[in-house]
């Protein structure tokens, strides 16, 4: 199959979806600049007109209100936010409007809006720049989550949400961007709230979500060279999020991480591993690991970045410590 | 007009009673803004508004049953019962949901404009907003965004002088709110909202630039509101000053204004039309009390669109 990286697959995500329905448009910060988006979105004006790729003034609020708006009136908007840290002045038409606007009129009308926020993180620019910040959204009722962390589930996660009749935030990360992978032609969707097993291991779980789906992968490797087979699950979505998926696998191997690129407290991953302790406790051989940024805000220095992002070495501590080996010991 | 006042003196009722729980924001004595704005607009154009919007809901096309029958939280509320007088809704009507955050729908008004723009649709967006809406700061961006776009939208202020218990001038500085568009080149007016003829005529101006592409208006009406931010009262426990300006206000009923028009035009009969208004309530009424609870084991449902 033709390899795409994660950026071109966000890419021709939004050139099928512009093409196939006239009801999408694409409107936020930064969709007329060659850079704004990593590529993401490049040229995307000249090739649907700038009437449906609208580069908006920096006016988060309105803009998203506009977009909900624009939804609850028939369209299927896309709203960037080229920075999620930004997202946050824009808390009332996601949360208050969009979110609720189902349950409060009983169903007779919902908000088909896709809200795409990039997670912005390294390169030195510190705590405004790089907040993963998907927890918050992800206890709100009535709001769809997914953090696709291939570039085959960005294509399809983008076009399963611009179908949802519901807001779906999607989150992704700008580390992704340069990976590849294998990515079908067509138009095809991602399901939301349905989790990948990227790999089948029988000794210890490792859920890992976005950026951190990617560095499970790769303690998978450091782990299978120790005789300790990984399975990694990749969640994908995180409202809804597939429980059952994550529960069997639990079950199986009877060890549990959870490797999420949020913070520690009322996290992702606090979340998962209260679910699968409450539902699953008497199949586990050891309490459940999370790995997470520590409750601390980014730091902007390369040197503090070093320390403060968890990579692949973490994640094969904390499956040390669900085997009941020391750090360092010879498998 | 009457429609809309008769109709509040029953929720202000329902509302002292205690029959009625959920939060009611009466309009009595705004009803000409409504009135007219509604009446200049057509088959397609949609309001947009806030928690003050009963007035909106029925000058709109809205059931008076909808209405009292989500006041009182039945399942035949026009929200089925889950929104409450805030949360009023008439997909027929070109009522696509109001709610209490305040200036909340103001962009979303602009959203829907911007959407009929891109269909190429000869349909106008209306926002409605108290005087206290234009202290939030998307106010200001969805001005800037609707003229820079030339939206198809109107931005109707109801100015009632207090934003909740708080005077314009303990809030502002000066007494200008017509003007709060001309920075963003959005052109103001301010019209006298006790005037029912007024407000027409000054919002068929501004649909008909807006609908044929020369953009947005921006309506400062002015009115007053008898009664309290919330519920039935009549607020004078807020100040003096707000005794003082009530017993004004009083002498400048919108209805009584339009009912001495009517008169002096030769159309002295009233009666039958109050008589009828009277009957047309008494009905929705009946019909809203006898209306079913919402059945708690679905309080679940509708989280999500299936």
């Amino acid at each position: 199959m033709r390899t795409l990286t994660y950026v071109q697959a966000i890419r021709e995500a939004h050139t099928q979806l512009l093409a196939a329905d006239p009801r999408v448009f694409l409107i936020g910060q930064g969709l007329w600049s060659p850079w704004y988006a990593g590529g993401s979105l490049e040229d995307l004006d000249r090739e649907f007109g700038r009437e449906r790729v609208l580069d908006t003034p920096v006016s988060e609020n309105a803009v998203t209100g506009m977009a909900v708006g624009a939804a609850l009136a028939g369209m299927r908007p896309i709203v960037f936010h080229p920075r999620l840290d930004f997202l946050l002045l824009a808390m009332d038409p996601v949360i208050n409007q969009a979110a609720n606007w189902s349950y409060l009129f009983a169903g007779q009308a919902s908000v088909p809006l896709v809200i795409r926020a990039v997670i912005n993180r390294g390169g030195e620019q510190g705590a405004q720049h790089s907040q993963a910040l998907h927890a918050m959204f992800m206890h709100v009722p009535g709001l769809k989550t997914v953090m696709p962390a291939t570039p085959a589930a960005a294509k399809g996660l983008l076009l399963a949400a611009v179908e949802d009749p519901n807001p779906v935030l999607y989150i992704d990360d700008r580390w992704l961007y340069g990976l590849t992978g294998p990515v079908p032609e067509e138009a095809y969707r991602t399901p939301i709230g349905q989790a990948a097993v990227r790999r089948v291991g029988r000794d210890v779980t490792i859920v890992g979500i976005s950026w951190m789906a990617a560095q499970a992968l790769a303690a998978a490797e450091l782990l299978a060279s120790q005789g300790i087979e990984a399975e990694v699950i990749d969640l994908r979505s995180l409202k809804p999020w597939d429980q059952s998926r994550v529960l069997e696998s639990a079950r199986k191997t009877g060890r549990l991480i959870v490797a999420d690129s949020g913070w520690r407290t009322a996290g992702a991953a606090a979340e998962i591993a209260a679910t699968v302790a409450a539902e699953a406790f008497h199949d586990l051989h050891a309490p459940v690991e999370r790995v997470t940024l520590p409750d601390t805000p980014a730091p902007t220095s390369r040197v503090e970045e070093q320390a403060y992002y968890p990579g692949p070495l973490a994640i094969v501590e904390a499956a040390w410590r669900t085997l009941g080996r020391g750090v360092g010991a010879a498998a | 007009m009457l429609r809309i006042r008769r109709a509040e003196e029953a929720i202000a009722e329902m509302s002292e009673s205690g029959e009625a729980r959920c939060p009611c924001h009466l309009s009595i004595g705004q009803e000409a803004v409504p009135a007219g704005v509604c009446a200049a607009l057509r088959t397609g154009d949609t309001i947009w508004g806030g928690h003050r919007s009963h007035g909106h809901y029925l000058a709109q096309g809205g059931s008076l049953e909808g209405l009292f029958a989500e006041v009182l939280g039945k399942t035949t509320g026009c929200a089925g019962g889950r929104g409450g007088s805030m949360h009023l809704i008439g997909p027929e009507q070109g009522i696509p949901g109001t709610v209490p955050i305040v200036a909340g729908t103001i962009p979303l008004a602009a959203g829907a404009a911007l959407a009929y723009k891109l269909r190429g649709e000869a349909r106008v967006a209306v926002a409605f907003f108290g005087d206290g809406a234009i202290e939030e700061g998307s106010v200001h961006e969805t001005l800037n965004l609707a003229a820079l776009y030339q939206l198809p939208m109107i931005f109707v202020c109801e100015n009632n002088l207090y934003s909740s218990h708080l005077h314009w001038s303990e809030r502002r500085v000066a007494d200008n709110l017509h003007h709060a568009g001309a920075f963003h080149s959005v052109p103001g007016m301010r019209v006298d909202g006790n005037e029912v003829g007024d407000v027409f005529r000054a919002t068929r101006q501004a649909v008909a630039r807006a609908r044929f592409g020369a953009g947005p208006a921006f309506l400062e009406c002015r009115t007053f509101r008898w009664r309290g931010h919330v519920g039935a009262s009549a607020d004078e426990d807020v100040g003096v000053r707000r005794r003082g300006e009530l017993a004004d206000w009083l002498e400048r009923d919108p209805i009584r204004r339009a009912e001495e028009r009517l008169a002096n035009w030769g159309m002295a009969d009233l009666a039958p039309h109050r008589a009828e208004v009277d009957r047309e309530i008494a009905q929705a009424l009946a019909a809203a009390r006898g209306g079913p609870a919402p059945d708690a084991q679905r309080v679940g449902e509708h989280v999500c669109a299936p």
